[in-house]
């Protein structure tokens, strides 16, 4: 069967061959780490721990807080030395972070591995929320409400993302080619979680070694991992093939609803990355403090995939990695399309971190001046979500939010693809990314002051009720004393 | 054929029937006193529409006992537009428009707001549990019983300030939201 393919998308130079020459390297620990609370998608955990008390590697300092959360862990052991306001790669305003002090000692905190056939699903989503897991290709989506929302539909289809499709990025590929057989013990792990059905794993073809690998261990698989077999499907190199509705789409036929969920359509994706952390959650009680992180760029001397634990410092990441080998450009965290800038090296490596690209000069297309529109269309050829974004680019110069609603900018998935292809050279993305924020704070403005106002009114309505229940209990002693 | 055209010309002639009564009485409840209930009607709806239009914060900085009284002043024509703080000149130019009068900014004498909201936020080893700030609150955002401790529910609060004033002990102080899970520190923002 050949792929269905995806609507738009670019073919892009990879950039990756730098970081794959060398094999993953382990960063030695930190001596302090920097741990935001906020750094799933959703609400941000709340603290366990004070100032001052000593922490266990892998012991859990903040507990998720509402229903999309995730739990945290220390990173490293030792005496939690700060919880305050810091700057964090992911966020434009300071989070709150916990900041541990390494006092030297490997001392980790006590897991027990559990036998995941003895655990009921549901029980195991429960278990596999306490070990931090977040969704590591870069959206850091909570995992265990995904798989509880994932299991509400009739037949579930695990979709494994190995596309990894934008530029730089190549920590999922180092990934599949070292530890292939985690991953699948992960996949296996989640298809029960899930009750799956179906499992695939999708690969872009700029990858043979990872393929390769991940065929030969599924071949060679262990006794322990009986996955229901998945398929390996190998898809063209287009960039955004690995953006989650698109994969659904090349790998199902069918679309995610606008405003939906893939879970709509009864799919659900994990990032191998994901995989391979619950497998060693599950099997090796280790909880979700150290990934794997891309270094790679001009400006970077020794290029490689790193696996870092979280908190740790980008310029230490980097100093392990070699140095600065130039006059640094620009940083970025996250690949060429979709990375943000980031002010300094000084901040902490995130669950999001999967890519930082130290740029020289000489990696940077050079951006021309902004042009009127000229209303060529390229723009929409390219969107991979199939919107119109000539309009969108319009409704945003314009703060019309409504119109920007209705031409679902919320479906804009922020790719640069249209920006890519602009002859006008207009900042489209960065616009999308902008305005965004304008128009889901004007809609949970509207959802919270229509909260304010039942509860005012229902509060209203209360106190009248009370007051005449008052008046009545007045008028029935007056008459009974009279 | 015939019975068929007949059947069709008793058809058309009943429909006709039920036409001409129904706007007999259409027009006799016009007679009834219909102009009084269109007009409350409108009231209602107008006061509705304005409702909709402020922020809902029902902090009281119009001078009013909440946005649904304001908005009831405003219809009656008892009320500037220019009165409510959080909803901003946005709100003001919005209410203008709807109501028909000429644009202009808050009047700042009803007080000046942040524009990214605080919550309340609750001491809570100080709380006496007097319980005077569960009867400020007009959105019922905080819990707490008598000579225990009292919460904000951070979710439902909508940073009014109401509470802080009545609280004899000072232990409520507006935060930003962000901060909340934060034990008190000397970034807090207090009410001013
Ligand atoms: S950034 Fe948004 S609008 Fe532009 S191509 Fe990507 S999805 Fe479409
Ligand atoms: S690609 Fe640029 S110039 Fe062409 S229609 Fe889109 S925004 Fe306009
Ligand atoms: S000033 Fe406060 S109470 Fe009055 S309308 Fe505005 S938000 Fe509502
Ligand atoms: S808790 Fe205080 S600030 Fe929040 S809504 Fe209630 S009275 Fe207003
Ligand atoms: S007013 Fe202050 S002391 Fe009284 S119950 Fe509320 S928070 Fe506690």
């Amino acid at each position: 069967m050949t792929a269905p393919a995806m609507h738009g998308g670019l073919r892009l130079a990879g950039n990756k061959k730098r970081s794959t020459q060398s094999a993953l390297r382990i960063a030695a620990a930190p001596s302090q780490v920097v741990l935001p609370l906020d750094q799933h998608a959703g609400t941000a955990a709340t603290p366990l721990v004070q100032v001052g008390e000593r922490v266990l590697r892998g012991q859990p300092i903040a507990q998720p807080q509402g229903e999309i959360s995730a739990w945290l862990h220390a990173s490293i052991a030792g005496h939690v030395s700060a919880i305050e306001l810091r700057p964090t790669p992911h966020r434009q305003q300071p989070a709150p972070c916990i900041v541990i002090d390494s006092d030297g000692s490997e001392e980790s905190a006590a897991h027990e591995p559990v036998d995941v056939d003895r655990l009921d699903a549901v029980a195991l989503c429960e278990h596999i929320a306490a070990g931090g897991m977040v969704g590591l290709g870069g959206a850091v989506f909570p995992t265990a409400p995904k798989l509880l929302l994932g299991r509400q539909a009739d037949e579930v289809h695990l979709i494994l993302n190995g596309a990894e499709c934008e530029p730089w990025i190549s920590c999922d590929d180092m990934l599949m080619r070292e530890r292939a057989a985690d991953i699948l013990r992960g996949a296996s792990i989640l298809c029960r979680a899930l009750s799956a059905a179906r499992c695939s794993l999708v690969i872009e073809d700029d990858k043979p070694e990872a393929i390769l690998a991940m065929q030969a261990a599924q071949s060679a698989a262990h006794p322990n991992i009986h996955v229901p077999n998945i398929d390996v499907r190998v898809v063209p190199t287009i960039y955004p093939a690995g953006g989650e509705n698109q994969l659904v789409t090349t790998v199902t036929g069918l679309e995610v609803p606008s405003g939906g969920l893939p879970s709509d359509i009864g799919a659900i994706c994990h990032n191998v990355g994901t995989a391979a952390a619950v497998a060693r959650w599950i099997d090796h009680g280790e909880p979700l403090i150290r990934r794997i992180v891309t270094v790679t760029g001009s400006g970077v001397a020794e290029a490689s995939n790193i696996e870092v634990v979280l908190g740790t410092s980008i310029a230490d990441v980097i100093a392990q990695c070699g140095g600065y080998s130039g006059r640094v450009a620009r940083l970025l965290m996250g690949g060429s399309m979709m990375g943000r800038a980031l002010a300094s090296d000084a901040l902490p490596v995130v669950k999001a971190s999967n890519c930082l690209v130290v740029a020289l000069p000489t990696d940077l297309q050079p951006r021309g001046t902004e042009m009127p529109c000229i209303r060529c269309g390229n723009c929409s050829e390219a969107c991979p979500a199939m919107l119109l974004p000539q309009q969108l680019h319009w409704f945003a110069r314009a703060q019309d939010l409504p119109a920007l609603d209705l031409h679902g900018l919320l479906d804009c998935i922020e790719c640069g693809c249209c920006d890519h292809v602009c002859p006008s050279q207009i900042p489209l993305t960065q616009q999308f990314r902008d305005a965004k924020p304008a128009l889901t704070a004007h809609r949970s403005a509207q959802a919270a002051a229509t909260l304010a106002r039942t509860r005012f009114e229902a509060r209203d309505a209360r106190l009248a009720r009370l007051e005449s229940e008052r008046q009545a209990k007045l008028a029935e002693r007056r008459k009974s004393v009279g | 054929m015939l019975v068929a055209l007949l059947v069709m010309a008793a058809a058309t002639l009943l429909l006709a029937t039920a036409l001409t009564l129904s706007r007999d009485r259409t027009q006799r409840n016009d007679k009834h006193g219909n102009d009084i209930i269109e007009n409350r009607y409108q009231d209602k709806a107008l006061i509705e529409q304005i409702n909709q239009l402020l922020p809902q914060t029902q902090c009281r900085r119009c001078t009013f006992a909440g946005c649904k009284p304001y908005a009831t002043a405003l219809a009656r024509g008892e009320a500037d537009i220019n009165q409510c703080p959080p909803g901003g000149d946005h709100t003001a130019w919005r209410l203008a428009q709807l109501l028909g009068k000429a644009p202009k900014p808050v009047d700042r004498q009803f007080g000046i707001v942040r524009a990214t909201p605080l919550v309340a936020w609750i001491d809570e080893p100080a709380c006496i549990g007097c319980t005077k700030c569960i009867l400020a609150c007009p959105v019922d955002a905080i819990v707490g019983a008598s000579k225990f401790m009292h919460t904000v529910i951070t979710s439902e609060c909508t940073g009014c300030e109401l509470c802080v004033a009545p609280c004899p002990v000072d232990c409520i102080v507006m935060r930003l939201p962000d901060e909340v899970h934060l034990p008190r520190t000397g970034s807090t923002v207090h009410a001013s």
